[in-house]
């Protein structure tokens, strides 16, 4: 009989932070511009070039941490780590081994299995390095620094999970608070949020835990489940092989659906840190600690039961509509302006979502504006358009971010309300239709469908269903 | 008199006045230059139609009342570890031979605020690793007093600069010694001031925590001039505090009441006996003006040079980690890969000595090793630093000799690095505490060759040992 195994997992997890200007300089970290763009003596490791701290990288590491109820530890450092690579332009990384600035936290998660805390280690800050660009047509190397001195966190948790589930609900947790608290933007497939996986398998119930390996390369959280999955069936039959497995550092290839080996134990560096001498060390006084805390906003929590009291949104949408910011955002905002919270609600989960879905989106992603989803849901509460006409326009808003007022007033969409030329078209339709309002006085309720989309159809969609209906009826009861 | 005779705040003075323009002062010098250069290669960089072009500027701008600096118009020199912008900055070393900075260093911006003449840049050992400025990869340096000597170092070529009239100050930088040591050994003023007080930005660094920039000169009210101009508060600098002091305030012919210590550990075996009856009678010179004399132990002096090769050499080994062929500077010209170009570059690119010190802070950082060498090495620097503190709980000055000999020949230094490096003994406890300390001439030895005299101060007091230091040197003119 086969051994069951438990899988051990930890996660490394770096966050970019949103702040404007990067950790030691004052140039940009806007994403996506021409190589090198955003670079300066400091960026780029010139001999002479000094470093200077931004004060908000460490505002934004303590609110993570205070967020993640982790000790701030109010006289940190920061070290040096040091290793040759042309992405890193001084052959040192500033970062934070000694004194890292938060420690011991924890967070909640829930998966089927029940409620559980998943400890945080540390977090403590860094810089990000360049980008590398191979040109294999011309066989050299180009490097590009802007991405070089961009901040970062790095969380590091402790190997608390035990499944892919728990691994995904930690980190959508992360990327909860860290967007509520506006310090990063969290997206996997653009690099701002970036996971690596230490995994190591046991047989249940043993007291040690094995080997481990580092998974890296992982974009989305799909390719995260996926190389769990791999990686404890790869050690899984290691060992029923009687092999061992090897501490090492893997890359998972999504496309290929595997992993293999980047460098082992044995191959590790000698990273020699030591504080860095052109910092002083970081001071965050009781002070400083309460006024990032009296700045923290209101986190999913929270804001989940103020919407079920405050605006009478059933759990079920509350749950949904702040499970992420942008979504949460979108509906006080709009609520704000049209004071109809539910049908902001059945937008932003109906619609919304569907379309979200059909683009292969976020909603983080959303772009809209919430004025214009306002403007749609008055036009439709005040009987200017129907229904079905509010569907199409809702699409264009969320393509096109367009007015909805101008729309409809531009393409003609409104409501017909013309009751006697309404009924001079249904007593046509009724007249071309004998068939259907034979079946009608039969007793086939059905029918009567027919003949509204039919009138819907004469009326470009503009018509009134509720019109239609009556003036219908009065016409078949004849 | 000729015109290179004068100091700096005089010459300053006499431009101002409109007795002398700056351009015939930079004339001046780049005729001394062309002189005495070829036999004692100060230099590294000589920019001739820069410096008269800057000349002419500046003495328009004089001659309009825009500039009055009280340097306004005076030729300087720059250490070639100081970055100054489109102008070679080689640190001495083959790795930047071709290295030209894209900005200028703080002090140099302040130097050119204040009206400064830049001649060019000066030679020095590698890196500013060396005590002898034989270490340079342009030549070694010679010291004017007796060209088959050494200048002393690291900042060789801007003390020797000062002393050859090739120019009327220089910047030069001090990590263990390199301004006050080779400003013995030429017989001129030098000066590290307190760390923090000078902006290290555009600094090429050695020793990150212990650099400071200093000026090189030829008395003691040029040097409070000087320090007055380049000390900024600079927000680039994290280190920088530039606590605002007007040091030519101190530049006061009196020194009763001032309490001077005498560490009997500076005059101990090793000491060569001109010296020490050199610096003892010029402590004696100061008792005769009002200062009371107090010898006393002031201990760990035996544990300063090996704290000090650790902590220096551990930085200096990630500080030079950026000179990788990459970006800028020397590259092999032929390599097989990546790491085959790193290897090479460097190995063709460096040095025998800042090889040896890279080896040196690679060994003490590394896992294992850290805690018994770094970490040591920064608890024996905290220790010193409360010696020191002990001390000027009792004296406003301590006074000591700056090297324990005076400048050595040519040649006799570099074979045994051990000794080179024991000659550091009375300067580098000075940096490992951040103090402020002065180097000024004290007599000749009979080999002909001048003695340097160092006056120590508590953080922040640079005006204690400015006062003590005007006030011997006017004893001097008086006697």
């Amino acid at each position: 009989m086969s051994k069951t195994y438990e899988t051990v997992i930890g996660l490394e997890v770096h966050v970019e932070l949103a702040t404007k200007t990067k950790i030691f300089c004052g140039c940009s970290t806007a994403f996506g511009a021409e190589p090198n763009a955003h670079t300066c003596p400091v960026c780029t490791g010139m001999p002479g070039s000094l470093p200077v701290l931004n004060k908000q990288v460490v505002e934004y590491a303590t609110a993570v941490g205070l967020a993640t109820n982790c000790k701030i530890t109010q006289y940190n450092k920061f070290d040096r780590k040091n290793y040759f690579y042309p992405d890193n332009p001084q052959n040192y990384q500033i970062s934070q081994l000694y004194l890292p600035i938060c420690r011991d936290g924890k967070v909640e998660i829930e998966t089927e299995n029940g409620k559980k805390f998943i400890g945080i280690h540390e977090i403590h800050m860094e810089e990000d390095a360049g980008k590398l660009i191979h040109d294999e047509w011309d066989d050299c190397s180009l490097v590009d620094y802007n991405r070089s001195g961009v901040p970062l966190i790095e969380i590091v948790s402790e190997p608390d999970m035990r499944s892919a589930e728990e691994v995904i609900a930690y980190l959508e947790k992360l990327r909860l608070i860290i967007q509520y608290l506006g310090a990063s933007d969290c997206k996997l497939n653009e690099g701002s949020m970036r996971a690596d996986v230490n995994l190591s398998v046991r047989e249940a119930g043993a007291a040690e835990f094995g080997t481990r390996t580092e998974m890296k390369n992982l974009n989305s959280f799909k390719a995260i489940s996926r190389a769990i999955e791999n990686e404890r069936e790869r050690q899984i039959d290691l060992i029923e092989e009687g092999k061992s497995v090897t501490q090492e550092t893997r890359r998972w290839d999504d496309n290929k659906g595997y992993s293999y080996a980047m460098r082992s134990k044995e191959d590790a560096q000698d990273y020699r840190y030591f504080p860095d001498p052109d910092l002083t060390p970081v001071v965050i006084s009781d002070e400083w600690i309460e006024e990032i805390k009296s700045r923290q906003p209101e986190f999913r929590d929270e804001k989940k039961a103020r919407y079920i009291k405050e605006f009478g949104l059933p759990e079920y949408d509350a749950d949904i509509i702040t499970l992420y910011k942008k979504m949460a955002d979108m509906f006080e905002e709009t609520t704000a302006i049209c004071k109809l919270p539910k049908k902001v609600s059945n937008y932003l989960m109906g619609e919304t979502m569907k379309l979200l879905k059909a683009a292969n989106k976020e909603p983080d992603e959303l772009s809209f504006s919430p004025e214009n989803l306002a403007k749609l849901i008055m036009l439709a509460e005040n009987g200017t358009i129907n229904g079905s006409v509010a569907k199409d326009v809702f699409k264009k808003i969320f393509e096109e971010d367009i007015d909805p007022e101008k729309y409809v007033e531009e393409n003609g969409l409104k409501m017909d309300n013309d009751e006697e030329g309404l009924k001079a078209t249904i007593e046509e339709i009724v007249a071309k239709n004998p068939q259907s309002v034979e079946d009608y006085k039969n007793g086939k309720d059905k029918a009567i469908g027919f003949l509204v989309g039919q009138t819907m159809k004469a009326t470009g969609g503009k018509a009134n269903p509720g019109v239609i209906n009556k003036i219908l009826k009065e016409i078949l009861s004849r | 008199m000729s015109i290179l005779d004068y100091t700096a705040t005089t010459l300053a003075a006499k431009i101002k006045a409109g007795e002398i323009s700056a351009i015939e002062a930079t004339k001046a010098v780049l005729e001394q230059i062309e002189k005495t250069e070829e036999l004692y290669n100060c230099y590294v960089t000589i920019d001739k139609d820069g410096a008269l072009k800057q000349a002419e500027e500046i003495q328009s701008k004089i001659e309009s009342g825009e500039l009055v600096s009280p340097l306004a118009g005076v030729p300087v020199a720059i250490k070639d570890n100081i970055c100054t912008e489109g102008m070679l900055t080689t640190c001495s070393s083959k790795i930047l031979g071709n290295f030209v900075p894209t900005f200028s260093a703080e002090v140099v911006e302040n130097l050119k605020k204040a009206g400064a003449v830049i001649i060019g840049k000066t030679n020095m050992d590698e890196f500013a690793m060396g005590s002898t400025t034989e270490t340079s990869a342009y030549g070694v340096t010679r010291n004017p007093k007796n060209p088959e000597h050494v200048p002393g170092g690291s900042s060789g070529g801007s003390a020797a600069a000062v002393a050859a009239n090739e120019c009327f100050y220089a910047l030069g930088s001090d990590t263990g010694g390199s301004i006050r040591q080779p400003a013995g050994y030429c017989g001129v003023v030098g000066m590290k001031p307190t760390y923090s007080t000078v902006s290290r930005y555009g600094l090429i660094a050695y020793g990150s925590s212990l650099d400071q920039i200093g000026p090189l000169c030829k008395d003691v009210t040029d040097c409070a001039t000087i320090l007055d101009i380049i000390s900024s508060h600079d927000t680039k600098d994290s280190t920088s505090v530039g606590k605002k002091t007007d040091y030519t305030k101190a530049l006061v012919n009196d020194v009763k009441g001032m309490k001077i210590g005498i560490p009997r550990d500076y005059f101990g075996d090793g000491l060569d006996s001109e010296v020490k009856k050199a610096v003892l009678n010029a402590a004696k010179v100061l008792e005769s003006r009002g200062a009371i004399l107090e010898e006393f132990d002031l201990g760990l002096v035996e544990y300063a040079i090996p704290a000090y090769y650790t902590i220096a050499a551990a930085e200096a080994s990630s500080n030079l980690e950026r000179f990788d062929g990459i970006k800028y500077g020397y590259r092999t010209e032929e390599f097989s890969d990546l790491h085959n170009m790193y290897k090479k570059t460097r190995s063709e690119g460096f040095g025998a000595e800042v090889k040896r010190r890279i080896m040196l802070g690679s060994f003490v950082l590394s896992s294992g090793y850290y805690d018994a060498y770094y970490l040591k090495a920064l608890k024996v620097k905290a220790l010193i630093k409360k010696a020191f503190d002990d001390a000027f709980s009792k004296y406003d000055v301590i006074l000591g000799p700056v090297a324990p000999t005076t400048a050595p020949k040519l040649g006799e230094s570099l074979s045994d690095p051990i000794k080179m490096y024991l000659g550091d003994i009375y300067t580098i406890s000075i940096n490992l505490a951040g103090l402020p300390a002065i180097s000024l001439p004290c007599g000749i030895a009979s080999n002909g060759l001048p003695i340097g005299l160092q006056l120590i101060g508590d953080c922040y007091k640079e005006n204690n040992i400015i006062q003590t230091a005007y006030t011997y040197e006017q004893a001097g003119k008086e006697d």
